[in-house]
């Protein structure tokens, strides 16, 4: 199957660029050149993964970033031409899995891309239990008394590569490697960012949370409790 | 028992601590109690003065008047007894009380004794006579004293002395004459005269005095306050807004009332707020539109930037497939806008931090853990050259509070220099800590630095040696920029180099916002021997990187 990729970019040589680099690679580009159209045709065009300029005209990157995740956990990479340190949390914040800074070289565009594509497969399947969460791996679900909650899959294999090994740390760069599929150098807020998106959806209390664990100066771990 | 007087003085340490920090303080309560304490002294010694004055003055005249009143009234009655013709014992006694009943009649407030003088042998005796001042009391004998016995001799003059009423405290004086009572012999004839008026006369008069002296005391006091304050007042105002000016609110003023020089005070300091800020202000729109143009130019630049990067690789991955001078194009392309984008990255950080627009993130972290990573990257490259790169660290907490890519940057910058200079030799780093600061050292052994271009190696550009081609592609930017970075987290980044024996590069970073401790956990020289001796080695995983 062809991966469909929605270029969000207002400018025309560097969508063009992409939508080449994209091609070589197998993949099928389409583009938006317009914050205002981009929700529009993401709905029509149902791609597998965005590709999100943040500087648009129209609406901006970072709405159209929210709109999408409120009703799809379909992967998005920001492309910033800013890498200012607010931008690339309040885009994370506002729902992008991972972010590239322009310039950026075509490879590490396509490593990203299909880091996104590819879906984690934390060894075995099967159900895993952690604190009051039912984690169903195969089926890609998890539920609290039964009730299921809303993850996007980026959220979701974080949640499972920590509760695969509960009370195990894991350094933000391990989580880097294992998740985002970086090998090594990147940013580390990536992991914040996520870790608190996380908690707020699955935590009875994100200020103190106590599925997802904070490892004060290393990094982050399950707590391995289950009442 | 120790343990009580420990206490003892651990509870009074916290009241004395408080009183002397009031003291130091506040003014105010200097100036008054110093008014107060010089306030007592001098109406006490006033009063002492004028007391001292009044009584003498008193006493003095009082004993002039009873000296004159006894002398006559003895001569008096020598006078009478000399006159008189009786003989026998029985008559001269009635004579001598006669004679002392009458003087008695006209005075007040004095007693009188008639005692036998001591050398008297006449076989002729008259009783003793005595009457107190009051009329009833304890016998006025014990006034007398021994020396004023002896001081009285037949047909000499009289003799006085202060002394006390027995049983009273009331003063009095005692003067003594000789009487010779015909064939009775010689007798001595003792007035005592109380001062009890004058005692009460100086009472008053201290009582009033020392009335005068409480209002006027307590007057000064007040004035001393009243007028301290008014001082006080303006210096307390000032020092509030100037307090609130530090803290950020520029707009805050002084009350402006009057003339006065407390006035001119508060225009003047009103006047250096709004200079301030002014400066200020211009200062910050100054660095904003900076900022805005730096993140302008970053945005603009980038987004032509990106399509010329991805053209050029993909011309880059096809380049076998041209002719041989298009394909070495295409490569030349591709290296040389990879030192474009470093160096462009490089001048918009650099600007960034020059508009005070860096902004910091800080998290605890492990030092050792970012020494080890970065050297982990870099020891590929490293290898390349023949250069191995130790790690040494000592046992020890090294986490501090720091922005880690800012910090992995700054190592990653020194170690690419000490792998850039190295000439083959190996490389040294090492991580220790104190109990305020974490450092880390980079040393290598190759070519060197002189003391001149020690003192020039964080400048924008410069080079060492303009000859020498860069191997790791460094922009000429990445050391100010760690130094800066260093800067930001109140730490320090410093440079020590020896011609021909290499160089060494310590970063140092506050474990906590309190800034770097006084004592340095690493010197800055160390020698090759010196790591192993200070710390323990640790095996870098490079197959890890290799991957």
């Amino acid at each position: 199957m062809v991966a469909k990729i929605l270029v969000v970019d207002d400018d025309p040589a560097v969508a063009e660029m992409i939508g080449i680099v994209l091609r070589a690679d197998g993949f099928d580009p389409v583009f938006c050149d317009h914050g205002d159209r981009a929700l529009g045709i993401f709905r029509a065009e149902q791609p597998d993964v965005i590709l999100l300029d943040l500087m648009l005209p129209g609406k901006s990157g970072i709405d159209i970033c929210r709109e999408i995740r409120a009703e799809s956990g379909v992967p998005i990479i920001m492309l910033t031409a800013k890498s200012d340190t607010v931008d690339v949390v309040l885009g994370l914040e506002s729902g992008a899995d991972d972010y590239i800074p322009k310039p950026f070289k075509p490879r590490e565009l396509i490593a990203r891309v299909r880091a996104r594509l590819r879906r984690n497969d934390n060894g075995a399947p099967g159900v895993v239990r952690i604190g009051e969460l039912e984690i169903d791996v195969t089926g890609h679900r998890v539920a609290r008394d039964g009730e299921v909650i809303q993850l996007t899959p980026l959220e979701f294999d974080v949640l499972v590569t920590l509760a695969r090994h509960p009370g195990q740390v894991f350094t933000r760069e391990v989580l880097l490697e294992d998740v985002w599929g970086y090998r090594h150098a990147a940013d580390t807020r990536l992991v914040n960012v996520h870790i608190q998106r996380l908690r707020a959806k699955i935590e009875r209390d994100p200020e103190n949370p106590e599925i997802v664990l904070t490892v004060r100066g290393v990094g982050y771990k399950a707590g391995g409790y289950t009442p | 028992m120790k343990l009580t007087s420990r206490a003892i003085v651990m509870m009074l340490r916290a009241p004395v601590r408080t009183l002397w920090r009031r003291w130091t303080r506040s003014m105010l309560l200097r100036v008054v109690t110093s008014t107060l304490v010089v306030g007592l002294v001098a109406v006490a010694g006033l009063g002492a003065y004028v007391t001292t004055q009044i009584r003498d003055g008193l006493v003095d005249k009082r004993v002039e008047g009873i000296l004159s009143e006894s002398a006559s009234d003895v001569a008096g009655t020598q006078a009478t007894i000399e006159a008189s013709t009786a003989e026998t014992p029985g008559d001269l006694q009635r004579l001598v009380n006669d004679q002392l009943e009458s003087i008695q009649l006209g005075a007040v407030g004095r007693g009188l004794v008639l005692l036998q003088a001591p050398g008297n042998t006449s076989p002729v005796f008259l009783t003793p006579f005595g009457s107190a001042p009051s009329g009833s009391g304890p016998a006025l004998d014990t006034v007398i004293s021994r020396s004023l016995r002896e001081s009285i001799v037949p047909d000499g003059p009289q003799f006085w002395q202060f002394s006390v009423i027995p049983g009273t405290d009331i003063p009095a004086v005692v003067v003594g004459a000789p009487l010779s009572v015909r064939s009775a012999g010689d007798y001595e004839l003792y007035f005592v005269y109380s001062l009890e008026n004058e005692q009460a006369t100086l009472d008053l008069i201290q009582r009033v005095l020392a009335l005068g002296a409480g209002v006027l005391v307590g007057l000064v006091l007040f004035m001393t306050w009243t007028v301290t304050l008014q001082a006080v007042r303006p210096v307390r105002a000032a020092a509030r807004v100037a307090s609130r000016l530090a803290d950020g609110h520029l707009s805050e003023r002084m009350r402006v009332r009057g003339n006065d020089e407390m006035a001119t005070l508060a225009t003047t300091f009103n006047d250096m707020a709004s200079s301030l800020q002014r400066q200020i202000t211009r200062m910050e729109d100054l660095s904003r539109l900076q900022r805005r143009f730096v993140s302008d130019v970053s945005h603009e630049l980038r987004t032509p930037l990106t399509t010329i990067r991805m053209a050029s690789d993909v011309l880059h991955e096809h380049r076998r497939e041209f002719e041989p001078s298009v394909g070495r194009s295409a490569e030349l392309l591709a290296t040389q806008l990879d030192r474009f984008e470093s160096l462009l990255a490089d001048l918009l950080e650099i600007s960034r931090i020059d508009a005070g627009a860096a902004q910091l993130e800080f998290e605890d972290h492990d030092l050792a853990e970012v020494v080890r990573y970065q050297l982990e990257g870099l020891v590929p490259a490293a290898a390349e050259q023949g250069i191995e790169l130790r790690l040494w660290v000592r046992e020890g907490v090294n986490t501090a509070s720091m922005d880690v890519p800012r910090v992995g940057r700054i190592i990653r910058n020194i170690l690419s220099n000490a792998i850039e200079h190295a000439q083959g030799q190996p490389i040294d780093v090492a991580v220790a800590s104190s109990s305020r600061t974490v450092a880390v050292v980079v040393r290598d052994y190759g070519v060197g630095l002189s003391p001149a271009q020690v003192a020039r190696v964080f400048d924008r550009f410069w080079r060492a040696d303009p000859a020498r081609a860069r191997t790791m592609g460094g922009t000429g930017l990445g050391l100010s920029i760690s130094r800066e970075d260093a800067q930001l987290h109140d730490g320090a980044l410093e440079a020590w180099g020896s011609p021909g024996k290499g160089a060494s590069f310590r970063l140092m970073l506050p474990r906590s916002s309190g800034g770097l401790g006084v004592r340095e956990p690493l010197p800055l020289a160390m020698h090759s021997d010196d790591f192993a001796a200070l710390a323990t080695r640790v095996n870098l995983s490079v197959e890890a990187v290799d991957r």
